[in-house]
């Protein structure tokens, strides 16, 4: 018995002794891909890459704009396609050399570069130059209004010591390759790598010279990141006290970490929206029961389609309130969005019917639903309780649920009729998923649109906003385009994703919607 | 003796190809690897270069046989998701793997044989009754509830044990230990237990059952009226004879604590081979997968090799019918 108490004494007192005010203990679903800031471009990647690298413009915690490399940026006088931005003096990597302008024209280039998966968001960049060692000019084939946001992921690496580490040429991840860069690290950042183990443990001390020293928080000294793929493991170990701050808490455990005391969960809308997405560009689709015709390429089947869905029911019964029902499939945040649209999707199931019978299809017909199982937050079901309500209209559906290695596939084939998509928008503007998910596919656009919609007007009016410098001209072609997708139905928006960060009291921070904690900010308690 | 030791790797060699095949033909059906290597930004030309650079467009064949060329040179390739050696993560992880499978594997052994010898000795007494019901439960409870619950009890409720991870760990040359750190150590009860608790009861049942059959013999009868002490008859005349079985049986399933380990490992973030395992199914990293399952049959092949020829060793009745087949 004696002997009990003593080891129940030690346990915890080892647990006592491994909190200290400074560190943060962190963990999420999955771990950052790789070192090599230009070799992927997913969100766990950057959120790691984001405490010990910086690209010239960050996002706050509201998706403002913020000064991060660059001091101020603007357009250059007289000339459109340029863009100038003024670096940050003084400011030195973690290895001691400074940050200066030929760093940038090496980093824009490097991510520009065959194996890099940036290399989409920098298309419009023609030249990158170094004006003096604290000024950059970036050419724009044609004026691009909307550069900046492009680069807040776009971190800034060392020229001489990439190249003395012959980690140039951006990490070939499908070649399978390692590079320096890969496995090790020289950034700005307000942190620096100590130890690292893929999938197990990474630990990150604070860069005692970091140049915004007395300009953030910077309350958090040492970072331990343990990726926790198992939901219920996550959550214990926040109650357990063995981590900190969670991302990803389950929609399920919200209530049980928010009413346990001494942790927190703190929400807010994410900038994602979940929607459906239909074919209506083939003449006959095959997991249907309608011989020699394609019901979805009827608009008034569509609209019936979305009028059948019960957004508030899903919002209540399946997301347990964690969504935002959706009227247009772009996030509030979004330069493009349009209130009156977000709210337009409203369930009329008689209405609905009428326009079905309307349509010629008042017996209904059926049809296959493809839906991942392991991508968004309750996928499989809010599928299901779409089959439900299309049913009430005389939808049959056939549901498809499967992981998301297969799911994502079939759009990208082209071999689905009726899918889930879910869609988040990093520049925060609409042309972004106009150019992904409205134009038609082709080598460039359209590479994520499974609906074979395909309407040149649109198209030539999406290609032009690239580089329409009025800003009041380019919102007007955007609400254009947008007045046709509502009106074709394209997609059958649902809603918008609700991010979940579940925390201690000593950690103080807000939700930022791009799910990306920047520690920096964090203040401890 | 030599012919029958190279028939026996033969066929081994030929049920290796086999599973590499039936293995590899599967992996066609997991998804795409390079949906999850690009990005949301991605063209279609991105996709057909990239399907290009990892050999995805050739034919089945083409691609099975270049594995095989490489596997036997030691080569795995490289992870899509890491993109580094798959040969050296592997190393890397199975030091976690083994040290779980070991420490629960010797708790399912002494524990079994422990409480086995326990319900055959009191076989109507009330506490062993107690264990043999709680036995069933352990053995229809699934794996990964029991962790949740153990975590549960120990981690959240009473904040003894760490719910996660493998602790502190100390390189030894290429082999990282957490035998001796404390929070290692720690570590290692829940995984070992949720791993070891099936395997604990298929032992003890099957302790318990030889224990009575042997307990039910003539030498024991014997032993019994010849006045020798109860303690004596359990421990030195019956327990020898029932642990022969005993040892065959468990030399067998360590093999599959290893294979069973990945759900384990899943619910404790245990970063042995099994996560590893989940990881590249969920990221559809081909050459982890293959590797995985290559090593895993490689072991119980391996396994089953030894048994054989350790039965022929001892049985000499083989050994006859193996010359004159010969003639």
């Amino acid at each position: 018995m004696k002997t009990k108490t003593i080891l129940a004494a030690l346990l915890l007192s080892t647990v006592a002794a491994g909190a200290s005010a400074e560190t943060l203990r962190w963990a999420r679903a999955g771990d950052s891909l790789t070192l090599d800031p230009h070799a992927q471009n997913e969100g766990p990647t950057h959120t790691l890459a984001h405490q010990i690298y910086e690209p010239l413009i960050i996002r706050d915690h509201s998706g403002a704009f913020q000064a991060a490399l660059a001091t101020d940026w603007a357009p250059k006088e007289g000339d459109p396609n340029v863009w100038v931005f003024n670096l940050r003096q003084g400011v030195t990597y973690h290895d001691g050399s400074d940050f200066t302008a030929e760093d940038v024209v090496f980093s824009i280039n490097r991510a520009q570069s065959e194996n890099s998966a940036m290399k989409e968001l920098l298309t419009s960049i023609t030249e990158v130059r170094a004006v003096d060692d604290h000024t950059v000019e970036f050419v724009t084939n044609g004026p691009n209004p909307i550069l900046p946001a492009n680069l807040t992921n776009l971190f800034m690496m060392d020229k001489t010591w990439t190249e003395a580490n012959n980690a140039t040429a951006v990490q070939d991840i499908a070649g399978g390759e390692t590079t320096f860069a890969s496995t090790n690290t020289n950034g700005t950042g307000p942190f620096q790598v100590v130890s690292r183990e893929p999938d197990v443990k990474t630990v990150l001390s604070a860069n005692e010279s970091y140049w915004g020293k007395d300009e953030f928080q910077l309350d958090v000294t040492e970072i331990v990141y343990t990726p926790i793929q198992n939901a219920a493991t996550r959550v214990a170990a926040l109650l357990s006290g063995e981590v900190d701050f969670i991302q990803d808490v389950p929609v399920q455990d919200l209530g049980r970490v928010a009413d346990t005391a001494g942790l927190v969960v703190k929400t807010a809308p994410q900038n994602r929206v979940i929607f459906f997405g239909m074919n209506m560009g083939d003449e006959d689709i095959r997991n249907d029961n309608v011989e020699g015709k394609n019901p979805l390429a009827d608009a008034r089947v569509r609209k019936a389609m979305s009028m059948a869905i019960n957004r508030d029911a899903i919002k209540k019964v399946v997301m347990r309130e964690q969504s935002q029902p959706a009227g247009m499939i772009a996030p509030p945040f979004v330069n493009g969005w349009d209130a009156d649209m977000d709210a337009s999707s409203t369930t009329d199931v008689e209405g609905a019917k009428a326009l079905m019978a309307d349509a010629g299809y008042g017996d209904g017909f059926s049809i296959q639903l493809d839906c991942p199982n392991d991508r968004y937050v309750n996928d499989e079901g809010i599928c299901q309780a779409a089959v439900g309500m299309l049913a009430q209209i005389g939808v049959t559906v056939n549901l498809n649920a499967q992981p998301k290695a297969q799911h994502f596939p079939l759009i990208q084939n082209d071999e689905t009729d009726f899918y889930m998509l879910g869609w988040g928008v990093p520049t925060y503007d609409s042309e972004y998923i106009f150019n992904f998910l409205v134009h038609t596919r082709g080598e460039e656009r359209g590479s994520w649109n499974g609906t074979g919609y395909s309407n040149p007007d649109l198209d030539a009016k999406i290609v032009s906003l690239a580089s329409e410098t009025d800003l009041e001209a380019r919102n007007a072609t955007i609400n254009d385009i947008w007045t046709v997708v509502q009106e074709e139905t394209l997609y059958i928006p649902i809603h918008h994703q609700v991010l979940n960060w579940g925390m201690t009291e000593k950690v103080g921070t807000e939700v930022s919607p791009e799910d990306d904690p920047k520690f920096k900010f964090f203040k401890m308690n | 003796m030599l012919a029958y030791i190279i028939r026996r790797v033969a066929q081994s060699a030929l049920v290796l190809l086999v599973v590499g095949l039936v293995a590899f033909a599967m992996f066609r059906f997991v998804g795409d690897p390079i949906e999850n290597m690009l990005g949301q930004e991605r063209t279609v030309e991105d996709i057909e270069r990239l399907r290009e650079n990892l050999g995805l467009d050739q034919p089945f064949v083409v691609q099975y046989y270049k594995f095989l060329e490489n596997a036997v040179q030691g080569n795995f390739g490289l992870s899509y998701r890491q993109g580094r050696p798959v040969a050296d993560i592997l190393l890397e992880r199975l030091p976690a793997t083994l040290e779980l499978a070991f420490v629960s594997g010797l708790l399912a052994l002494l524990g079994g044989i422990a409480l086995g010898i326990f319900t055959a000795i009191r076989k109507r007494g009330v506490s062993a009754n107690i264990i043999m019901t709680a036995s069933l439960i352990g053995v229809s409870l699934p794996t990964f509830l029991i962790g949740i619950l153990l975590i549960y009890v120990f981690s959240v409720e009473l904040g003894w044990l760490p719910s996660f991870g493998r602790g502190q760990t100390v390189q030894i040359g290429g082999w990282s230990t957490g035998f001796l750190t404390q929070s290692g150590l720690q570590a290692l009860v829940l995984p070992a237990i949720t791993l070891g608790l099936y395997q604990m009861t298929l032992i003890m049942r099957l302790v318990r059952t030889e224990m009575l059959e042997v307990l039910r013999m003539d030498y024991i009868r014997f032993a019994r009226a010849r006045g020798i002490k109860d303690r004596a008859i359990n421990f030195r005349h019956a327990l020898k004879n029932t642990l022969v079985p005993v040892i065959t049986i468990t030399g067998l399933q360590l093999g599959s604590i290893i294979a069973f380990a990945i759900i384990t490992e899943t619910v404790f973030q245990w970063p042995g081979v099994g996560l590893l395992f989940i990881n590249a199914v969920q990221f559809v990293d081909i050459p982890v997968m293959a590797a995985y399952l290559m090593m895993i049959s490689v072991m119980f092949v391996g396994i089953n090799l030894i048994v054989d020829m350790l039965y022929f060793a001892i049985d000499p009745r083989l050994r006859v019918d193996r010359t004159t087949g010969g003639h």
